[in-house]
């Protein structure tokens, strides 16, 4: 299928171009960015004036529910949110039910994902069997499956020897490990961050302490066993800063933050709203502030959706109660604008965070556009205004913090592997 | 219509009930006018029990539509009310809700012997089967108009016709 | 973020009562003083008054608790209204209907009122997010987040014995981070215009950001106590020992227990209150639990007061 998409704003963070151009697609793949090619006979015009054309979104954590939580969202709603958001490339934690221990889950998994035709789906791989922090799991046999890394999820690691051995093991073959910095122990019981919000609303907290904490542990580790190391969803001021020197002494750590968390604050929980109840848990003000300047200086490399949909009834409860989570595949783009425009970053060097920067964390060929590359794209309209209505979303959670915000930014079209996947 | 002096008002009542009580009559006043006007009646009258006072928030009819009024004075009652003979006093008589209400609350102190009903003014206007057995006089105003009973700083009572606020 | 106030209607007028937190002092002192209007109802030989005749109020316990429960339903019948009592039990763990299933159902029976105490911090707020709009929500206490009739009360007394809250000394001792009285009464008093509101306790049961609610921290029970008008003694659970909150009760006592020699560091009219039921021996001495200063008695008649005020007020309030 040819397609020329005509008179976009190209922007291809990866190779620092910004400018207005054609893109030609020939049999999925980028045949050319300008200059039409020769014999080039299009089978569909894509007019793209007045929008951005940037690659694919790759989203660094999403839950798509299955297997095993099918009640909550299924691999075809969730697979429709992500391309509704743009997103072409995503990768889903291994806390399904069963867990992603085996690699025949895997392959599963890989095979119902790649048969609906829509984004790539990259899972992480269990580190651990059942995720229980004991025994190590079959790291070669889950890789060979498809995983691209091995993580934890938020089932705790308690055993610190368990952890250190696992990162030893998992460097021994360059296999990258992926940590959420949360210590079980300071952790346990908390629902809300350790601030004044908890403290007014009588809410169980998680002090800063147990996201630096466990940080330490991680970052000392990863420097004595030398292992690749991506840690999930920073939430804290301290936190951000420790990455940022552990950075500067050369240690081999990357890291991410959730677009919840670039957003919004405890004071968001307002009366008890369980959409706001989060894992790590929303902080404070000077936290939120700290994040987004770690991720315009790039200590933070990744902005992601953390997608994570909750059924109505596991939400409708008192806050501490509820399930953490929110839905985002379809507002990562608008929330990463979001933040762009608010604190004056370029666009290229936005798009960078949901693009060219996860890719590079995942080793894949994609957030870029690459000629003779995967045809992976974005088409959006900058300055869409749209207002985020729940029961509007295409995830099955209606689960988020943004309910009734008004957003800009939206996407027209998603092409992967040049086929038009969703137009909006 | 103008409204009659009520200290003649006040004198006119005390004639009136003096041949029908006994030392052994109780009055109770109902909050706010009635109160001042029960006490004036009640020196006058030389009445061996002491003045009763009655607040109807309670027992009011219309507690659905307006709400608990915020400035409920206590009921006190310092007498024996079973087989009293009891008359209510108030100042302005008109639809005999309030009448209905204080007599619901009295009859939950006890049941009294008989009960009367003294009023400075029956502007009329009667929405329940109430009569007043000592009446100081009948005035006529209209139904967008309150007749209020003031007390100055003296003591001395007077009659003052507003227009109602609202609906 | 919600601008509004879920517990105010439209016209600013007390719809539910959740907690005592963003109620402004006016509606706080018309509770106060429609309380005192009720307290003489107590005396009478028919201690009723029609104002709730033909209203039902469920009682909606999700934590057992016979006195609280007692005492509304005592607050209700003397208001002539029919009271329904349902233990629903601890919700956490159980399988079956969802806690707004429950409500759902009970609406259809054509509830009027319910009176809601849960072990979870927020529970009122989520039920009367869902209940139709007649329906008035009272908190009998979510978790630890706000107790606010028992706040009320507790100003009514204090009201009732020092008269003028603007000069007062208020000490208020022991497990703060757990309570939902003492959060209740901080806002309370905050809210009143006590000038000095104090906390005592050690720095594992204060919340961490304790003082950002307008108190004074103290550890020291003795520089805590000197000079206060008003002490509330908090209690103290056993499980507090279990979470390496604190060593023992007996520990807690030495250093926290109102003892009569500490009592003596507060002024000589200083009155101790305690919203009960109380560990005599762990929080309080006996003498001083039963001594002359204690209004811990009166303080369960006015409860009664004040919780028929607060379901007057807001029936009468559509």
């Amino acid at each position: 299928m040819k397609i020329h998409i005509k008179g976009g704003r190209v922007v291809d963070p990866a190779r620092g171009a910004d400018r207005v151009a054609d893109v030609f697609i020939v049999a999925g793949r980028i045949a050319a960015i300008g200059k039409m090619p020769d014999g080039f006979h299009a089978n569909r015009v894509i007019d793209a004036a007045g929008l951005v054309v940037c690659p694919g979104l790759v989203d660094l954590s999403a839950r798509l529910r299955e297997p095993g939580y099918e009640y909550k969202a299924t691999l075809e709603s969730e697979m429709a949110a992500a391309v509704a958001g743009g997103v072409t490339s995503l990768v889903c934690p291994p806390d399904t039910d069963p867990p992603l221990d085996e690699p025949g889950l895997v392959e599963m998994l890989k095979h119902r994902a790649r048969s609906l035709n829509q984004a790539h789906v990259y899972p992480l791989g269990a580190l651990t069997q059942g995720l229980k922090g004991e025994r190590l799991t079959e790291m070669a046999e889950l890789l060979e499956a498809g995983c691209v890394a091995f993580a934890q999820a938020d089932e705790p690691l308690a055993d610190n020897q368990v952890l250190m051995r696992a990162l030893q093991y998992a460097t021994t073959f360059g296999y990258p490990v992926w940590l959420r910095p949360r210590d079980a122990g300071l952790a346990k019981g908390g629902v809300a961050h350790e601030g004044q919000v908890a403290t007014r609303l009588g809410l169980a907290p998680i002090p800063v302490a147990a996201e630096t904490v466990a940080l330490s542990t991680i970052l000392l580790l990863a420097r004595e066993t030398g292992a690749r190391v991506h840690l999930c969803r920073l939430s804290s001021a301290e936190g951000v800063e420790m990455v940022r020197q552990a950075k500067s002494f050369g240690i081999r750590v990357t890291c991410d933050v959730s677009a919840n968390h670039v957003h919004l604050s405890e004071n968001d929980i307002g009366y008890f709203d369980s959409n706001c109840h989060l894992v790590p848990p929303l902080r404070g003000q000077r936290d939120r502030d700290a994040l987004r300047r770690g991720v315009a200086d790039g200590t933070i490399d990744v902005i992601c959706s953390d997608h994570t949909p909750v059924d109505d009834d596991a939400k409708q409860l008192p806050f501490g109660e509820s399930e953490a989570g929110a839905t985002g595949l379809e507002l990562l783009l608008a929330l990463t604008l979001k933040w762009a425009e608010e604190d004056k970053v370029s666009l290229a060097a936005a798009l960078a965070r949901v693009t060219s920067e996860p890719a590079r964390i995942l080793g894949i060929d994609a957030g870029t556009l690459a000629l003779e590359g995967d045809a992976d794209l974005c088409l959006f309209d900058p300055g869409a205004r749209w207002k985020v209505e729940p029961m509007k979303l295409k995830s099955q959670g209606r689960n988020t913090p943004f309910s009734g915000y008004e957003l800009k930014g939206r996407v027209r079209f998603t092409l992967v592997g040049g086929h038009v996947v969703f137009e909006g | 219509m103008p409204l009659p002096d009520a200290e003649r008002l006040v004198a006119a009542l005390i004639e009136q009930m003096r041949p029908e009580t006994s030392a052994e009559t109780v009055l109770i006043g109902i909050h706010t006018g009635g109160v001042w006007l029960a006490e004036r009646l009640h020196q006058a009258l030389g009445l061996k029990q002491p003045l009763g006072t009655i607040d109807v928030s309670f027992y009011r009819d219309d507690f659905g539509s307006r709400g608990l009024s915020p400035r409920v004075k206590p009921s006190e009652i310092p007498f024996e009310v079973v087989d009293a003979d009891v008359i209510l006093v108030d100042d302005v008589l008109y639809t005999g809700r309030t009448i209905r209400a204080a007599i619901n609350e009295l009859f939950d102190y006890g049941r009294p012997r008989r009960v009367r009903l003294a009023a400075l003014v029956d502007r009329g206007g009667r929405e329940l089967p109430i009569t007043a057995q000592f009446t100081g006089a009948q005035v006529s105003v209209g139904a967008g108009e309150q007749v209020e009973l003031k007390k100055a700083a003296d003591g001395r009572l007077s009659l003052d016709v507003t227009a109602v606020a609202g609906g | 973020m919600m601008a509004y106030n879920p517990q105010l209607n439209a016209n600013g007028e007390l719809k539910h009562l959740l907690t005592i937190e963003g109620l402004p002092r006016e509606i706080l002192l018309n509770i106060l003083d429609t309380a005192h209007s009720f307290l003489s109802v107590a005396e009478r030989e028919i201690k009723k008054v029609p104002l709730l005749r033909g209203k039902s109020v469920f009682n909606l316990f999700f934590e057992s608790s016979t006195r609280t429960r007692t005492t509304f339903e005592i607050a209700a019948k003397r208001l002539s209204a029919d009271v329904i009592n349902l233990n629903v039990g601890t919700s956490s763990q159980s399988k079956g209907e969802t806690l707004l299933d429950t409500v759902a159902n009970l609406s259809a029976m054509h509830a009027d009122m319910f009176v809601v105490r849960h072990s979870q911090s927020g529970a009122a707020h989520l039920i009367a997010r869902h209940v139709a709009p007649y329906i008035h929500v009272i908190n009998a206490g979510d978790g630890r987040h706000a107790h606010p009739t028992q706040g009320l009360l507790d100003m009514f007394t204090i009201r009732h014995y020092k008269k003028d809250f603007s000069t007062l000394r208020v000490a208020i001792v022991g497990d703060v981070l757990h309570s939902r009285v003492a959060r209740s009464q901080i806002h309370a008093l905050t809210t009143l215009g006590v000038p000095e509101v104090r906390v005592i306790g050690p720095r594992t049961l204060l919340p961490a950001n304790v003082a950002e609610l307008g108190v004074h921290v103290y550890h020291d029970m003795a520089q805590g106590l000197k000079d206060a008008d008003v002490v509330i003694m908090l209690r103290l659970q056993n499980e507090r020992m279990n979470g390496a909150l604190l060593p023992s009760a007996q520990e807690f006592f030495k250093n926290y227990g109102l003892t009569a020699e500490k009592l003596a560091l507060a002024r000589p009219d200083a009155i101790v209150m305690h919203p009960g039921p109380m560990n005599r021996g762990v929080e309080i001495e006996s003498s001083v639990a039963d001594g002359r200063q204690s209004v811990i008695l009166p303080q369960v008649t006015f409860g009664i007061a004040v919780r028929m005020a607060v379901m007057s007020i807001v029936v009468g309030n559509t």
